[in-house]
């Protein structure tokens, strides 16, 4: 296996593929199986809950379409970061990363305002099963949401730095492929959880 | 570098209008009474439809190697199978409970 100190050259598997993304993958796999069983929890449990608040009475979905749409942006974002990566452009490499990051930061912020409405509205983790179960999906996802922000934050400042180059785009192209992931387990939960009610 | 071709910027920014618009058709079918009746399956192929669009586009899978795609697939398809499984099991053992 050929490798560099700069990762200029791509630590390659026998089948010619670059071994981080394909642990990456295989990463990614294992998080479907985590967030299937929660969602699969959720519906499960879905309209068993004896008390109040229920789902109708307390989601919103008009600032949770604005949240979808906010990370949808997001991803934007990244794959925007990935290309001037990968064509040199670190100015708008840099740009693009910090757009990505900080429209994460507004999703938490959102969910952060979510969370703290519901439990004004009496809707606690251990209130019925739609309390904890909601919470755990959502909140099991928002902490990968913060886990991504940290990271893009992280190589952002790599790239203030001058240690972020086309030579590491491949770092980059992994923070993108977790960053997709969140999003598109977001894309399920905003349609199991709050459009399907 | 990954060494395989990626989508231009133009065909990320045509992904990135698409998963709006489809966003904004999911929610407006929730609010519109008259696909109440198939909101549930209507709902189900736009959000895969999305998913899709994400995986294969952003996440690079339609330019990768299958490879990439058997490694998220194969898991993908298990949460699936695991997931419907638990709700026949559940919703049938409770329907043999009360006999509905």
């Amino acid at each position: 296996m050929a490798h560099s100190h700069s990762g200029a050259h791509a630590l390659r598997t026998s089948m010619g593929l670059d071994s981080r993304k394909m642990a990456f993958w295989a990463f990614i796999g294992s998080e479907c199986l985590l967030f299937g069983s929660l969602i699969s929890t959720y519906l499960v449990y879905k309209g068993r809950s004896l008390v109040g608040p229920y789902p109708h009475e307390i989601l919103n979905i008009p600032f949770t379409s604005f949240s979808t749409f906010d990370l949808l942006m997001s991803s934007l974002a990244m794959v925007l970061a990935l290309a001037a990566v990968q064509r040199g452009d670190m100015k708008q490499g840099k740009l693009w990363l910090l757009v990505t990051a900080l429209l994460g930061l507004v999703f938490l912020g959102g969910q952060f305002w979510e969370f703290s409405h519901f439990v004004r509205e009496g809707l606690g983790l251990t209130t019925n099963l739609f309390g904890s179960t909601f919470y755990v999906l959502t909140g099991t996802h928002g902490a990968h949401v913060t886990v991504g922000v940290i990271w893009l934050l992280t190589l952002w400042v790599q790239a203030l730095r001058g240690k972020l180059g086309p030579g590491q785009a491949i770092t980059v192209e992994i923070t993108g492929l977790y960053w997709h992931f969140v999003d598109v387990v977001w894309i399920v939960i905003f349609t199991v959880v709050y459009l399907i009610q | 570098m990954s060494g395989q071709a990626h989508a231009t910027t133009g065909t990320y920014l045509r992904v990135a209008a698409i998963l709006v618009m489809v966003t904004l058709i999911e929610v407006g079918v929730f609010y519109v009474p008259a696909f109440h009746t198939v909101l549930v399956p209507v709902l189900l192929v736009l959000s895969a439809f999305k998913f899709t669009l994400v995986v294969m586009f952003y996440m690079h899978l339609k330019f990768d190697s299958r490879f990439f795609a058997l490694l998220f697939g194969g898991p993908l398809l298990l949460a699936l199978a695991v997931m419907v499984s638990l709700l026949f099991i559940f919703y049938g053992a409770l329907r043999l409970r009360t006999g509905v």
